[in-house]
């Protein structure tokens, strides 16, 4: 039984890659998981490796062509086996099939330029005439494990049950994000009249399709979600829940909320809030520790990162993504860094920095850089996380605004530490000061909120010895 | 000694259907059985009394025939004949089981089985010799029921005036007059196999209806068809005296207060059964029971011992074949390490093959009520299908109670020609969840009785076309 080679989605938001090279030859004997090729995604360049056992009887993808995922690259097969018929049916290209991709975001289609890694630098958010396409920027784009887009709402049910006229609203209309939930007639007339989001809602039945008791246990969901809220609130930092996160249920004034700004301003209705930092004493514990020598140096970036993962850990409401029905408020603090790369940029991730050590993030943070920029980073480095930091003060900016990473709801800017006059006890004074701006969803987070957190940030990195207690 | 990954005891449509699909699944299995394989429902139930229902049914459309314009001439009807076809049909039945075994690999162990821990049966073979067998991931008890009789209305079986339905399958002729005792299903089907075959047939039951557990529509529609047919139906009715004489039985029965006497050739006993819980060492080996004698399961069919399951008749009723056989399949999933889709027990259909015929999946009006539901019915007559029309058999009715808000097919009932078999298109709804709307939506071909069930949709939606 020959084994079809094709173009793997090696990441998630792959949607073609670049054939580098051929590791093995025509005649070659393969063993499944042998590496075939190299091929270069959207952000690395990553290993094909061979699905099956056999010989590589043909190569058809050449070295530097670009190919969609799904397309045939090769054949494996047993030696005296024919494989004409599999040949000649790879044609141009053939879609992916499902198995062939998972996790993909297939539905996605042409998503803009750089989705989900893109704090770059300028004001503007998505510009409104890239239209239709730019409009949905890939929810799962980062991150494998998160559900895909959210499913568009029910079409309404008409006047009620058998009232006259009322044909089932098309009982099986799958949603238009490719991504079907499965589901039976009787729990989609349940939800809909109970408002309730079927995505929001996990299928008990064959094949997880949903079912009338699981939508009628979801109902009850929410309640348990009040108890936990009422329980005595626990220190504010190193919290433990269970879980990595918790999803809130759209209010209808959040719905609201959202619905109008995003039609006022885009599809990431985006806020800034800007503030002023001292970092006189972030300066001085960085000059302490650089004498102590170069196992000890910590940028600047560093503490802003480990300033921000505190702050995010004593405030969920910003540590969340927009998931389109829901919002998710994460247990666990992972900050994604922007990185420059010769061809773009690139967000690796700091996982779980509100509990790492200062140190342990500088170290990390350099090695990922590294990484970055030699292209060696797999996808697990730079998805996955629930808030970002994007820095151009080396670079000599003094403010900025960067744009949020969908489905994150905030990312902070961070500009150059720089000698400014400031009015202490009347009197000017010079002080190192750094220039932040947040950009902020407005769906996940209201402007006080913001404003709250970034007063945390604030205090964090003006009294850096916070970060190492 | 043999070793085996699971011994099922009983080879019965619960035993012998889990057998098979845990062969399937890559286990190695045994079937330990004393008589021959099938159980009651092949030797002595479903299988045989559906081909005396068939010859009865043909009985009536003799009858019948000049009216469709086919001269029959001179007719006669001989049980005799008639009971050795269906005993035919039974053994042949029971061979194909063993072919299947065969075929699957499963062992066939011919004997009674007794428990010896969670992980061996020791089985008494037809010579007296004794040999263990060990089951290293299971045993299944499918041991079914029997009838009992009712010693306590003065009705012990006898085996020649007062019989069980064993007995009354293997008759060789139709005795003149029968009393028979209890309107559920086999009650039900025996009284149109005699009265096809000229006996003249009393049925009677403790309560107010013919089918107690049928919708009460069924159950008044059933009634009226049987009077028309010369069956006397006496519902509500209690049992005094009896009387057993040599060839015949006489009885007193009491309706709302009135008394009257029967005399009758037979009593055919066709209410009650009991598990056969005995001899198979349950209590030595932790295998606890209800409160109604049956083996306690939970729903993944395990007992409260660890490594004993039971499956079928003997762990509760409903008693029907089909639900055993669901148990069956159910456990040699759980078993090969497989989520099974757990038995639905509010989604098993219920089937009386008398004619008409009776079948019903749900609830009852009555349990709506009673349950305080918000729900609507629908009905359609079969007077008013035109296949029905065709084949002269206009009785009976589909009558669908729906849940008023979401349209959930709450129960569906249908009396008439052909009911068991246009059930199931309302049992399939049920299990996916349709809705009476997807019903609808699903085209009907005409003209078929399935068109009825569809009109008895829209009924309940206040649309039905054809009334």
């Amino acid at each position: 039984m020959a084994t079809k080679v094709v173009m793997e989605a090696l990441s998630p938001t792959m949607e073609e890659g670049r054939l580098v090279k051929w590791l093995k030859n025509e005649g070659d004997a393969v063993k499944s998981g042998d590496v075939l090729a190299e091929v270069e995604t959207d952000k690395a360049v990553m290993e094909l490796v061979a699905r099956g056992d056999g010989i590589l009887k043909k190569r058809i993808g050449n070295e530097g062509d670009a190919s969609p995922v799904g397309t045939l690259l090769a054949v494996i097969g047993a030696a005296d086996e024919n494989i004409d018929a599999l040949i000649a049916g790879a044609g141009t290209s053939s879609p992916a099939p499902a198995e062939a991709a998972p996790g993909a975001a297939q539905e996605e289609g042409n998503a803009a330029p750089a989705p989900g890694s893109a704090p770059a630098p300028g004001s503007a958010p998505v510009p409104a005439s890239q239209g239709a396409e730019a409009v949905q920027q890939p929810a799962a784009a980062r991150t494998p494990a998160a559900p895909a887009m959210p499913q568009p709402p029910l079409p309404p049910s008409g006047s009620g049950f058998g009232a006259p006229g009322s044909s089932t609203p098309s009982a099986g209309a799958p949603p238009q994000d490719g991504k079907r939930s499965r589901s039976s007639p009787l729990a989609r007339r349940l939800a809909s009249e109970r408002g309730i989001e079927l995505s929001q809602i996990h299928g008990s039945g064959p094949g997880g399709r949903i079912v009338k008791k699981d939508v009628e246990s979801a109902v009850v969901a929410p309640a348990s979600a009040q108890r936990a809220a009422a329980q005595p609130k626990k220190a504010p930092r190193f919290i433990t829940r269970d879980g990595d996160y918790q999803d809130i249920p759209n209010t209808q004034i959040r719905k609201t909320i959202a619905r109008r700004l995003a039609e006022s301003i885009g599809p990431v209705p985006t806020y800034y809030l800007t503030a002023e930092f001292d970092a006189g004493r972030a300066a001085d514990m960085r000059a302490q520790l650089k004498e102590l020598g170069d196992d000890y140096k910590v940028s600047f970036n560093d503490i802003v990162i480990k300033a921000v993962a505190n702050a995010l850990s004593e405030h969920p409401e910003v540590n969340a993504w927009w998931m389109g029905n829901h919002i998710r408020h994460f247990n666990r603090v992972h900050v994604a860094m922007a990185v420059a790369i010769p061809d773009g940029l690139i967000t690796p991730v700091i996982f779980d920095a509100d509990r790492k050590g200062l140190g342990e993030i500088a170290a990390e943070a350099r090695d990922l850089a590294g990484k970055a920029k030699s292209r060696k980073l797999t996808p697990e480095q730079y998805t996955g996380s629930t808030f970002s930091v994007s820095n151009l003060g080396m670079l000599g900016i003094d403010e900025f605004t960067a744009i949020i990473n969908p489905p994150e709801a905030g990312i902070l800017a961070v500009g150059a530490v720089e000698p400014k006059p400031v009015v202490e006890d009347g009197a000017v004074v010079v002080r190192q000061r750094m220039r932040v701006t947040m950009s902020c969803d407005h769906r996940v987070i209201d402007g006080a909120t913001g404003a709250r957190f970034l007063q945390t940030v604030k205090r964090n990195f003006e009294n850096p010895l916070l970060l190492v207690i | 000694m043999a070793s085996f990954d699971v011994i099922f005891i009983g080879g019965g449509p619960a035993g012998y259907v889990g057998a098979i699909r845990a062969a399937q699944l890559g286990m190695t299995v045994a079937v330990i059985e004393r008589e021959a394989l099938g159980g009651t429902c092949v030797l002595w139930g479903c299988i045989p009394a559906k081909a005396l229902l068939e010859s009865a049914s043909i009985a009536q459309k003799v009858k019948k025939a000049a009216e469709f314009g086919v001269n029959v001439g001179e007719t006669s009807f001989d049980y005799g004949v008639a009971m050795k076809r269906s005993r035919a049909i039974s053994t042949q039945n029971s061979k194909g089981v063993e072919f299947l075994f065969k075929k699957h690999k499963v062992t066939y162990i011919k004997g009674t089985a007794k428990l010896a821990g969670k992980n061996a049966v020791i089985v008494k073979g037809a010579d007296g010799q004794e040999e263990q067998h060990d089951a290293k991931k299971g045993v299944i008890i499918a041991t079914g029921s029997r009838v009992k009789g009712l010693p306590q209305a003065g009705l012990e079986l006898n085996k020649t005036t007062v019989l069980s339905s064993d007995e009354v399958l293997v008759l060789q002729s139709a005795p003149k007059t029968m009393a028979i005792v209890g309107a559920g299903a086999v009650g039900c089907e025996f009284a149109d196999v005699f009265n096809a075959f000229g006996t003249r047939v009393t049925l009677i039951d403790v309560a107010p209806g013919i089918l107690p557990l049928e919708d009460s529509d069924c159950s008044a529609e059933l009634t009226k068809a049987f009077k028309k047919r010369k069956i006397d139906v006496i519902a509500g009715a209690k049992i005094g005296k009896v009387k057993l004489g040599k060839d015949s039985v006489s009885m007193t029965i009491d309706v709302a207060g009135k008394s009257q006497t029967l005399e009758v050739e037979k009593v055919l006993v066709a209410a009650g059964r009991a598990p056969n819980i005995e001899e198979i060492g349950l209590k030595e080996n932790g295998v606890q029971l209800t409160d109604r004698g049956f083996i306690k399961i939970n729903d993944k069919m395990e007992t409260s011992a660890k490594g004993i399951y039971a499956i079928g008749d003997v762990a509760g009723p409903p008693m029907l074949a089909h639900k055993g056989s669901r148990e069956g399949v159910v456990v040699a999933e759980l078993l090969a390490g497989k989520s099974g889709h757990l038995v639905n027990y509010a989604n098993i259909p219920n089937a009386t093959y008398c004619h008409p015929e009776v079948a019903s999946v749900g609830l009852t009006e009555a349990q709506c009520k009673e349950k305080k539901l918000d729900y609507k019915v629908g009905k359609f007559p079969f007077s008013a299908n035109g296949r029905a029309r065709t084949s002269g058999e206009t009785e009976g009715f589909v009558k669908i109670i729906r849940d008023s808000k979401y349209g959930e097919i709450l129960g569906a009932h249908i009396i008439g020609s052909h009911a068991t078999e246009l059930l199931h298109e309302i049992v399939v709804a049920r299990e996916n969840e349709f809705t009476v709307e997807e019903i609808d939506l699903a085209v009907h071909a005409h003209p078929t009785l399935s068109e009825a069930v569809a009109e008895a949709c829209l009924d309940s939606l206040g649309k039905v076309i054809h009334a």
